[in-house]
């Protein structure tokens, strides 16, 4: 398995530090990372507030049909990411019965991302919800606490390691993120042009190196975001 | 939960948020594909399924899955039992290179099999004089499948083999249970949720990879296409009903899965 | 019968057993007795073949076992926290042994059954482990043990995760049981009380070696070093000399070879009265005098006695 990764190393400095560096630095490249990063930072953020939401409803209250909702957050986990692009492209694209059209567009990506990546804080709050002390709540509340400043100060930051590693590991996939966002995206460059989108661009047109280059890019990205998740859980454990 | 008046009308509007966020991004998503799919008749849609290409299409990715999540399932098996109950040096960086598919985006796995795999590969031009050829063919699909499906059993299963323990297999033991009879009757019956999770989540994956395959498979149609590509390539081709038809026989296979998932994810404790 | 010689065990730095050589006579019951980290669960384990040792050999009923493992020792092990296999049901559990050893349906059943009722558990067979309480779950690991007829059975503080009331319990059944199915035993504990009530033997271990080994009476009357006298039962300090507070006496003269001493509280225990007292040199001690001898003295607090030793005593190693 180390050993794709390793030639991406040295394809990417094939012909030297230099060409990848220039590579990775070209004004497309630039623009496009500038683009991924900020929207996968934009949907981690949306992601941290309405996940945290969705997984509070899931844990703490009770309404019929609770079961299939829960088994429903799995869905974009189980949807292969090419049939999300269509299916948003249908709901957000010309022809919307929305009315809208998000096609080759920023917004258009950024509800691409969501889609994909929505299940992670949910997830990665819902076990600590679940295992929540209770009656740490409770003692705020006969301490004269109200609603919101019992979430603010007491459950709070007890999920909050986890609303950040979920929100990370949706910014990791974000960032990587291609099937869903390929179709919607029209690849602009520029302007709605996502990083990986350049890279797979970049292989068709025969830049192999550039391509190995901006992967890495990507790939350090993404890697020294998981690695603050994991050194987050060491740190809690 | 008792709350008072005011709290009432809370938790009904975070209950309403949460619905409604959902409903717009997951569920309408996914409503309207069906519609447009079976917009224009079922017959429509069983002819452009079933045609030479689609069928294919359809048997190639079943044949990557049915070889990527087995293979998953049984090494990911032994990597969590190594990880859960062996100390060993470097499993720090074997754990970091479990996780290793969720950090790289799906064409950079590719590119990275094709430099490795490919005809001016590493080994891929000694592979291709040996007559077996693994970019623009089947077999660089199976590896590419193979590679992001692998990280998922192993997740799903060391931390259940962590939590238990080693005592009852220690207790199989001394009863004189064989190393074999002890993991058949007493280990593997203590994963079962957690294993079915992962290898549900694995096959889910495996059956939906698409931008790993795109870079390797060459995408002929018939050959190296996979069910996921052909969406891409109807819809390319303007094909729009084809490609929802796909699409909606690809999102079944994944509501089949969820299911599956709920039930298992509950038990896994 | 089990024969230990020359067992040496290390876990990295940390020497867990010391060359230990020791036997267990065939059908005994012997206790293992010392404190946390003695070496007395790695005594246990490496028996049972759990632990390999570095050095020494184990032999049960003659035979070299010390290259063999557990499956093929023929020993019964209870687990402190009962290594119950969650996912079977009680009968299945107790069967376990059997039908890995592929044994016909009916004798397994059969043979199930017996256990059952031998350990009170009848009713319970198709409950989960889950069902069942701590004690309950214990005595199902028991008769899971004996199921394959072990020519040893190893108990790893079985009772440790029990409450007290229930862990007496247990520890009463425990010694019934082994009078009627004489195995040898072997079991691990830190409680004295516990391996005094229910040991033929008890071997006591500190810091991985064997301090002392033979019946309660002796170990408990005669013990070998400062370390078995105060890990069996309480211990006083008189005139340089170590002495059980039952056997000091308290008189209201001077003795020939008493201490004097002070008595600074009186606590009366129902049956036993303990008398705390303060020496000449300000070091405190405690005798236990019967009721009635504690009537004939009437000690309060401020009296002067003299505390002379009814026994000999152990003369304590160079102190601190």
């Amino acid at each position: 398995m180390l050993v794709p990764l390793a030639a991406l190393a040295a394809k990417a400095t094939d012909g030297g530090l230099g060409a990848a560096w220039r590579a990775v630095s070209s004004r497309q490249a630039v623009a496009a990372l500038e683009l991924t990063v900020g929207a996968a930072l934009a949907v981690a953020a949306i992601n941290a507030l309405f996940g945290t939401v969705i997984a509070w409803v899931l844990v703490r209250d009770a309404f019929p049909g609770k079961r299939i909702v829960n088994a429903l957050i799995d869905l974009p986990f189980a949807l292969p990411t090419i049939v999300a692009g269509v299916t948003l492209l249908a709901l957000y694209g010309p022809r919307s019965p929305l009315h809208v059209n998000a096609a080759y567009t920023r917004a258009g990506i950024g509800l691409a991302l969501l889609f994909v990546t929505l299940p992670f804080v949910v997830r990665s709050v819902q076990p600590v919800l679940l295992e929540a002390d209770r009656e740490a709540e409770e003692a705020a509340a006969s301490l004269g606490a109200r609603p919101a400043t019992i979430f603010r100060r007491v459950v709070l930051p007890s999920i909050r390691p986890a609303i950040l590693s979920g929100a990370a590991l949706g910014f990791a996939r974000a960032v990587g993120e291609f099937g869903s966002v390929v179709l919607i995206s029209g690849n602009i460059p520029f302007h709605t042009q996502v990083a990986s989108v350049l890279i797979f661009q970049q292989v068709e047109s025969d830049a192999p190196q550039a391509a190995a280059a901006l992967s890495l890019v990507l790939l350090a990205l993404s890697v020294a975001v998981l690695l603050a998740i994991h050194a987050l859980g060491r740190e809690r454990a | 939960m008792t709350v008072s008046h005011g709290g009432r009308a809370r938790v009904h509007g975070l209950r309403i948020v949460a619905l409604g966020y959902l409903a717009a991004m997951l569920l309408a998503p996914v409503v309207l594909v069906f519609y447009r799919t079976f917009e224009h008749g079922l017959g429509a849609v069983w002819s452009s399924i079933t045609t030479p290409a689609a069928i294919s299409a359809f048997w190639l990715t079943i044949e990557i899955a049915a070889i990527a999540v087995p293979l998953n399932a049984a090494f990911g098996l032994l990597l969590a039992l190594a990880l859960a109950r062996r100390e060993f040096r470097g499993k720090a960086l074997v754990e970091a290179i479990v996780d290793l598919p969720f950090a790289v985006s799906p064409v950079a796995i590719g590119l990275a099999l094709v430099l490795v795999y490919g005809a001016g590969g590493w080994i891929g031009g000694a592979l291709l004089h040996a007559g077996v050829r693994v970019i623009f063919a089947v077999p660089g699909m199976v590896l590419a499948t193979i590679f992001v499906s692998l990280p998922f059993v192993v997740r799903e299963v060391t931390p259940v083999l962590r939590e238990a323990g080693e005592e009852q297999e220690q207790a199989a033991a001394t009863l004189g249970a064989s190393p074999w009879q002890a993991f058949r009757r007493v280990t593997l019956p203590a994963i079962r949720p957690a294993l079915t999770y992962g290898i549900v989540l694995s096959a889910a994956r495996a059956i939906g990879e698409f931008g790993a395959v795109s870079v390797v498979s060459g995408d002929v149609a018939g050959h190296t296409q996979s069910l996921t590509l052909l969406v891409q390539q109807r819809f390319e081709n303007f094909d729009l009903a084809g490609a929802y038809a796909a699409s909606a026989l690809l999102a079944l296979i994944a509501l089949a899965l969820l299911p599956v998932l709920s039930l298992t994810k509950g038990r896994r404790a | 019968m089990i024969a230990l010689r020359g067992l040496s065990k290390s876990f990295g730095a940390f020497r867990a057993l010391e060359d230990v050589t020791l036997e267990f006579p065939a059908g005994s019951l012997t206790a293992l007795l010392g404190p946390s980290g003695s070496g007395k669960s790695t005594l246990l384990r490496a028996v049972a073949g759990l632990e390999r040792p570095d050095a020494g050999k184990v032999l049960i009923d003659g035979a070299d076992v010390t290259a063999l493992p557990p499956q093929r020792r023929g020993i019964g092990f209870v687990f402190q926290h009962y290594a119950a296999f969650k996912h079977m049901s009680v009968r299945e559990n107790v069967a376990f042994g059997l039908t890995v050893r592929r044994r016909p349906k009916a004798q397994v059943r059969a043979k199930t059954d017996e256990l059952l009722a031998i350990v009170g558990l009848e009713g319970y067979a198709d409950r989960r482990p889950a069902q069942l309480s701590g004690g309950q779950r214990q005595r199902m690991a028991l008769a899971r043990a004996l199921a394959v007829e072990p020519s040893v059975l190893l108990l790893d503080e079985p009772f440790g995760a029990l409450d007290a009331r229930v862990r007496a319990d247990l520890r009463a059944w425990l010694r019934r049981l082994h009078d009627e199915i004489a195995v040898t035993t072997v079991l691990v504990t830190h409680d004295q009380e516990e391996a005094m009530e229910v040991s033929d033997r008890i071997a006591v271990l500190n810091a991985g070696r064997i301090e002392q080994a033979g019946a309660p009476r002796e170990v408990y009357e005669r013990p070998a070093s400062e370390f078995v006298m105060r890990f069996l039962g309480p211990v006083a300090r008189v005139g340089g000399r170590l002495v059980r507070p039952h056997d000091l006496e308290l008189r209201p003269h001077p003795v020939d070879g008493a201490v004097e001493a002070m008595v600074a509280r009186v606590v009366h225990l129902g049956a036993e009265v303990r008398v705390e007292l303060t020496d000449a040199g300000g070091e405190p001690f405690a005798a236990r005098l019967s009721r009635a001898e504690a009537d004939e003295l009437e000690p309060v607090a401020g009296d002067i006695v003299w505390a002379a030793a009814a026994t000999e005593g152990v003369v304590p190693a160079a102190t601190a």
